[in-house]
């Protein structure tokens, strides 16, 4: 069988400027870092991004990189506010398609299920249906007559998703409690690349069934990355580094930018945090 | 001597009386003492959250499993009640947590609608609002976000649009009036209407003979003071 691992830079090197990329997990919640990291050291640019978003939206925000967000928030959670997210908004850097956080998880449904799009009973009234023009709605055909949104399904070139546990094949297996959707990110893309804390041979038989999220059929790459979600949360790998957040939100990007993205690899950003972390002490 | 703080609690706490079997959701600390106590006295069915992705009981065992994926469903199975924040709510209850100033390029940018849509138009909805403002209390909402009545009937969205009551740092607030906008249901202890109606950015409905807030029992002062917040953060929301 196909032995899908790569590096970042491989999965990068996939990728094209003008893309639709999903990226996975939650807020500053097991996101795929090192991934985001790897297509901030190329030239890829012009993307629209679909997120739960969190600092890997700030991150591509802060460096330019994205043409339009599909997005229903962009928070670091103990920080609620995402400073360069909120920076791009407020000087009109990028387009917005605001949707609420149901209609998002409807949209990946109906893109993993090859569906033009779902009812959702969300956005109705709201000031999403003004700022997207676009949306439509569909009446049910049954007694009731209701009128439902018909959410746009959300089909990607390319999502990034971040696991605890992958095998070669691309299997991979969440260890925390919340599986976010990175099971539907993965089967609403084209292509699907998985980084993980931990590359294994195989599972084990005694595995918990339900830990294994993702299946190799959706998945495209898979790349060991060691603290590959840093600086959010992997738990049970690591916690949130809130230390390291609470500097992200309040250094300028270029300081920032300077000191943990100029490296050449993974390896260098990891090592510049840990130059950081011993300077605490 | 009972806090303003300590009344907020029993106010929010109010919200999920009567309710059932049903998640109650708060996103701030002095409307999760209110979920909390209103299960620890008269509300005991209520389920809770740890605020990741499980069910808790009252010490934090879980009780079940809640990823944000069957939260959702919680939430258009009408089987939770939410209280939100607003960083701004209307007369009607339109509330705005997405941004201030004009959407396509805002003056500050927020959290971003998030979930108020979904909320809205599917399960119980209060709010919470511990500094009660004319900027917050407005005229006019800059990105509606949670649904409000007169939004809700205009898109023929009114099924399961129910809203709670609007408890903040001065009263607690409701839409029992002909036309449901907004009215002052009750005074916290200490506040008099004219501080509040100088506090609104809105006409507010206020009716002859205004009512107090009810005062905590003293099992439920234990409880808030002993149980649920021995640090005091109460105070340090609601600084009065």
């Amino acid at each position: 069988m196909t032995d899908k691992t790569m590096t970042p830079e491989e999965v990068v090197g996939r990728l094209r400027s003008g893309m639709t990329l999903g990226i996975g997990g939650w807020g500053s919640r097991r996101k795929p870092m090192a991934l985001v990291r790897a297509l901030l050291r190329s030239e890829i640019t012009d993307l629209t991004v679909v997120s739960y978003g969190g600092p890997d939206v700030g991150l591509l925000a802060a460096a330019g990189r994205i043409r339009k967000l599909v997005a229903a928030f962009v928070t670091l959670d103990s920080i609620p506010l995402e400073p360069h997210f909120r920076a791009a908004r407020e000087s009109g850097a990028f387009a917005l398609t605001e949707l609420d956080e149901a209609m998002f998880m409807w949209g990946l449904h109906a893109a993993a299920n090859r569906l033009p799009f779902m009812p959702v009973r969300a956005g109705l009234g709201s000031d999403v249906m003004t700022v997207n023009a676009g949306l439509r709605t569909v009446t049910s055909p049954y007694e009731d007559g209701e009128t439902f949104v018909a959410v746009p399904a959300l089909r990607m070139d390319a999502a990034f998703v971040h696991l605890n546990r992958a095998d070669r094949l691309g299997n991979g297996q969440y260890l925390g409690p919340d599986p976010y959707f990175d099971d539907l990110f993965c089967e609403a893309a084209d292509t699907a690349y998985v980084s993980c804390e931990q590359l294994v041979d195989r599972f084990a038989r005694d595995t918990a069934p339900q830990s294994l999220l993702v299946s190799r059929h959706s998945v495209t790459g898979v790349v060991e990355t060691p603290n590959g979600a840093h600086f959010t949360s992997c738990v049970p790998d690591h916690d949130r580094d809130e230390p390291f957040q609470k500097m992200y939100a309040t250094t300028p990007w270029p300081a920032f930018a300077e000191r943990f993205l100029s490296g050449k690899s993974e390896d260098d950003y990891q090592q510049a945090v840990r130059a950081w972390h011993e300077e605490l002490r | 001597m009972i806090s303003r703080s300590e009344y907020c609690v029993v106010a929010c706490a109010e919200a999920w009386r009567d309710n059932g079997e049903v998640l109650a959701a708060a996103m701030a600390p002095v409307s999760t003492f209110g979920a909390r106590l209103a299960k620890r006295s008269f509300a005991p069915d209520l389920l809770l959250t740890d605020g990741e992705a499980m069910l808790v009981g009252l010490d934090g065992e879980p009780e079940g499993w809640l990823p944000y994926r069957r939260h959702l469903t919680m939430v258009t199975g009408g089987k939770r009640h939410v209280m939100m924040g607003a960083s701004q709510i209307d007369r009607h209850g339109n509330q705005n947590i997405s941004c201030i100033g004009d959407w396509s390029r805002p003056a500050r940018q927020l959290l971003g609608v998030r979930g108020a849509p979904v909320n809205t138009l599917n399960n119980p909805v209060s709010y919470w609002i511990p500094k009660h403002s004319p900027r917050v209390f407005v005229e006019r909402v800059d990105m509606v976000s949670g649904v409000g009545h007169d939004r809700a009937a205009a898109a023929g969205a009114t099924r399961f649009h129910r809203l709670g009551r609007v408890v903040s740092d001065l009263g607690v607030l409701d839409f029992e009036t002909p036309d449901r906008s907004m009215r002052l249901a009750s005074l916290h202890p200490g506040v008099t209407v004219d501080q509040v109606r100088a506090a609104t950015g809105f006409d507010l409905v206020i009716g002859e003979n205004v009512p107090y807030t009810r005062e905590p029992t003293g099992e439920e002062l234990r409880l808030i003071r002993e149980v649920l917040d021995p640090e005091g953060l109460r105070d340090r929301e609601v600084r009065v």
